[in-house]
């Protein structure tokens, strides 16, 4: 993770867009400017950015099941539940399921484990719209290979 | 269609917490309801999954856009309650 660039997801290890699931390894920073806000002499990762977290693992499944041909933004977050506190240096791992592929917006169910112990979880749901412009397809088309998107899923 | 419209104003008065009696088949989701579009999301969501179906809102807000028909014809609660109608008869063909 790279907090302050919103880089939530390190590595995709199980992505199956047929099935519509998807497995993510996050590994949380041991030093970032933004433990020292949150919080001084107690650093937490902010609950908002494990919802990130959950959102954007989910983001990487609907553009593997579009095919990077549109592009999902997050609108509404659901029921979240930060069960535990995160530290630095923890490992999570983050999973998505696809719960709706509709006509413009999907909805995914999220969670977050950590040693086999879930840590937080949510309902998210996405505007799903034709990407703005080929600057920003062609951005996610890099940080995809960077976190191990398959190249199969990148193309329709 | 009256039992697809009493699921449809049930689903509204649910997510979008308005009195069911205030919800009728002459109703405009938007203009006479006040659904804006984050909570029609969720009624579509609703809907999509207790008819089984996937409502094209895309290809309506095209429709719209491009002044093919005027909002009544998919925000009017009857004229939705119809066009999922045929949606789920097109899908059971």
């Amino acid at each position: 993770m790279r907090l302050e660039y919103f880089q939530m997801v390190d590595r995709i290890v199980a992505l199956d867009p047929g099935a519509w699931t998807v497995r993510a390894d996050c590994v949380v920073p041991d030093a970032s400017p933004v433990f020292e806000g949150h919080f001084p002499g107690h650093p937490l990762l902010p609950g908002v950015l494990m919802i990130e977290t959950m959102a954007q693992t989910g983001g990487w499944l609907v553009l593997a099941v579009l095919r990077f041909q549109r592009m999902p933004f997050l609108a509404k977050v659901k029921e979240a539940k930060l069960r535990a506190f995160v530290v630095p240096g923890q490992v999570l791992q983050a999973e998505a399921r696809l719960l709706h592929d509709g006509s413009g917006y999907a909805v995914v169910a999220g969670s977050i484990s950590s040693d086999g112990k879930k840590v937080a979880d949510a309902e998210i749901t996405y505007r799903v719209v034709p990407f703005p412009n080929d600057t920003l397809r062609a951005q996610m088309l890099d940080t995809a290979r960077r976190v191990a998107v398959p190249e199969a899923f990148l193309h329709g | 269609m009256s039992s697809t419209f009493e699921t449809v104003a049930g689903i509204i008065a649910e997510t979008c917490d308005i009195p069911r009696e205030k919800i009728t088949p002459d109703s405009h989701a938007i203009n006479d309801l006040g659904i804006d579009s984050l909570d029609f999301l969720d009624v579509a969501f609703a809907i999509d999954k207790a008819f089984g179906i996937k409502m094209p809102l895309e290809q309506w807000t095209q429709d719209v856009n491009e002044g093919k028909v005027s909002t009544d014809e998919y925000f009017v609660l009857g004229n939705l309650c119809a066009n999922i109608d045929r949606l789920v008869a097109a899908k059971a063909a």
